[in-house]
């Protein structure tokens, strides 16, 4: 199962690899191949889309504010079930293409009890062990696959309410409802997380490479694994390196 | 369909003040459906169709009277058929005229998401706004008689107005004027309601039906729409009618109050993370490449590394 989602992954990037580039600087890492940035983009604009038209009919105090992005009410309506039918089904491919780096794993255990510390900026590098993705991200990239389910299970009745009868459309508004506001909060996060938060973060998704300094601060396990080096003694080297060179000044 | 002379009392999913609320003092009306005396005429159901110059449709024949299996998006007045056998042996053909029941609590107009598709007027008629309608059909779901049917050509919902384009003009609902036995009424709540319950005790004295009653469901706040039936207890028989109507908890306690509370508290995360921000600051990669007093080195790209390739291209 799992070898053969990896070698259906390991196509899907060489064939969608091949339809452009990754530029390495010297001093970076290549961190998101084009495959991935194409998914995690495609399924952020239809996930931007479907939020903002749901969000629309949310509630009454949305409703004049975003339903003119999609041209009026009715169109709203019309569009979001196709919005949200896009983001699951790219959704879908990048949980395949991220199953295994997401795959939570008793290391995560002991990120999320110290999460208060990294939250708070104490220490200046992750802890050795946290590979390509830290418990947070695994934590969203979670949250996003049990939602999509929601979604798509509580938005169909909700999308032929004739069909399912009133019962599951009463029960499945409220879920689609908890399901959206839980993919706002991780959204929220997940947009400061990835700009603001950790400069040196977004060129992953864009650019697709990251400095060797924001691989052994953020992902010291995975560049390990990328480099062969040991990520505490080259970030000590460094810190070393330009203390020297302030003191020489 | 709006009329200019009604004045409005409550409109769906609308911010704010209700412009005109309260400017007139206006009677609450009522329509008076005594089943009893219902014939099974149709007289009502060709009368609303012409009235509201509705096409007709291809129907089915199920072995009922009836003219169709339920009120359609163009069919809003329908008289059910139910071959009933009491307890005693003996027949009873029970007829009962179904429509929309203008509640007092609409339940579509509390489902309703879009501002102005659905609104009440002070005289008590619940009238949907097809120009504002989204197409959505909570209405459908928030409604406990299945009354709002959809159109999926036109994506909008329609049902019986109480033809409040008549009434705004003084004018009784089309189905009443057609009424040949006086079974339909038409008047103030107040009148309506005196008129049923002399009506439902006559039946209960005179007339050997002790169980007979008024239905006017308290559940909803009353309705707009009553009924006489020979047995109060049991509603379920006269093609259905809910013995005790509610409005899912959804489009109650959920959409009015945790689903605001749920989203101010989901928003607090955008201020939250910028004070994130501001108290705790970025977390930058390690070391730092700038120097310590900004007077420093130029940027340090890290470690020492074996001498670096130029600019390369990975696929």
């Amino acid at each position: 199962m799992n070898t053969a989602i990896e070698r259906f992954d390991e196509s899907a990037r060489r064939r969608v690899g091949a339809f452009g580039r990754t530029v390495v600087h010297p001093g970076e890492l290549v961190r998101h191949p084009l495959y991935t940035r194409v998914l995690h983009w495609s399924v952020a604009v239809f996930f931007i889309f479907a939020l903002l038209s749901g969000f629309a009919i949310y509630s009454p105090w949305l409703y004049h504010w975003l339903t003119p992005l999609f041209g009026g009410g009715a169109t709203t309506r019309l569009l979001h079930p196709w919005f949200s039918l896009g983001f699951v089904l790219f959704f879908a491919f990048q949980f395949l293409n991220w199953l295994v780096p997401m795959t939570w794993t008793g290391d995560d255990r002991r990120w999320t009890r110290r999460m208060k510390e990294f939250v708070s900026n104490t220490e200046p590098v992750e802890p050795e062990y946290v590979d390509f993705f830290n418990a947070g991200q695994k934590l969203y990239f979670w949250a996003i696959a049990v939602s999509a389910i929601v979604f798509l299970i509580s938005g169909i009745p909700m999308w032929f309410p004739k069909t399912f009868g009133r019962p599951l459309v009463g029960v499945g508004y409220v879920l689609h409802d908890i399901a959206a506001l839980i993919m706002l909060v991780g959204f929220i996060i997940h947009l400061y997380e990835g700009t603001a938060a950790q400069p040196g973060t977004f060129q992953a998704m864009t650019r697709g490479t990251v400095e060797r300094r924001w691989a052994w601060t953020h992902h010291p396990a995975w560049y390990r694994r990328a480099t062969g080096r040991d990520p505490r003694a080259d970030y000590d080297r460094a810190r070393a390196r330009l203390m020297q060179r302030a003191s020489d000044d | 369909m709006p009329t200019g002379t009604l004045q409005i009392r409550a409109i769906s999913a609308h911010t704010g003040s209700i412009p005109g609320r309260g400017v007139q003092r206006e009677e609450e009306v009522c329509k008076y459906i005594d089943v009893t005396t219902c014939i099974g005429c149709k007289a009502c159901e060709v009368a609303c169709v012409e009235w509201n110059d509705m096409p007709f449709q291809q129907t089915s024949f199920d072995n009922t009277y009836q003219t169709m299996p339920s009120t359609s998006w163009n069919y809003w007045n329908l008289i059910k058929f139910n071959e009933h056998q009491r307890d005693d042996g003996t027949q009873m053909w029970l007829m009962r005229k179904d429509q929309c029941m203008h509640c007092e609590d609409p339940g579509c107009l509390r489902a309703c998401p879009a501002d102005g598709a659905i609104v009440q007027y002070t005289n008590g008629i619940v009238d949907f706004q097809q120009e504002n309608c989204i197409g959505c059909q909570y209405c459908v779901s928030g409604c406990p008689f299945d009354i709002p049917k959809f159109n999926s050509t036109t994506k909008k919902v329609y049902k019986c107005t109480l033809c409040s384009d008549r009434v705004g003009q003084g004018l009784e609902p089309a189905c009443i004027k057609s009424c040949p036995t006086g079974c339909l009424r038409f008047g103030t709540k107040s009148d309506m309601r005196a008129l049923a319950d002399a009506r439902a005790k006559q039946l209960r004295e005179h007339s050997g039906f002790p169980n007979a009653g008024v239905y006017d469901p308290p559940s909803i706040g009353g309705t707009h729409v009553i009924y006489v039936l020979h047995d109060i207890t049991k509603p379920e028989l006269y093609g259905g009618l809910p013995a005790n109507p509610q409005i899912p908890p959804t489009f109650t306690m959920w959409k009015r109050f945790a689903k605001p509370v749920a989203l101010m508290l989901s928003l607090f995360a955008v201020p939250v993370a910028f004070f994130h921000y501001v108290t705790q600051g970025p977390k930058e990669p390690q070391p730092p490449s700038a120097g310590f007093d900004g007077s420093g080195p130029p940027p340090d790209h890290g470690a020492p590394r074996p001498p670096q390739p130029p600019s390369g291209v990975s696929r």
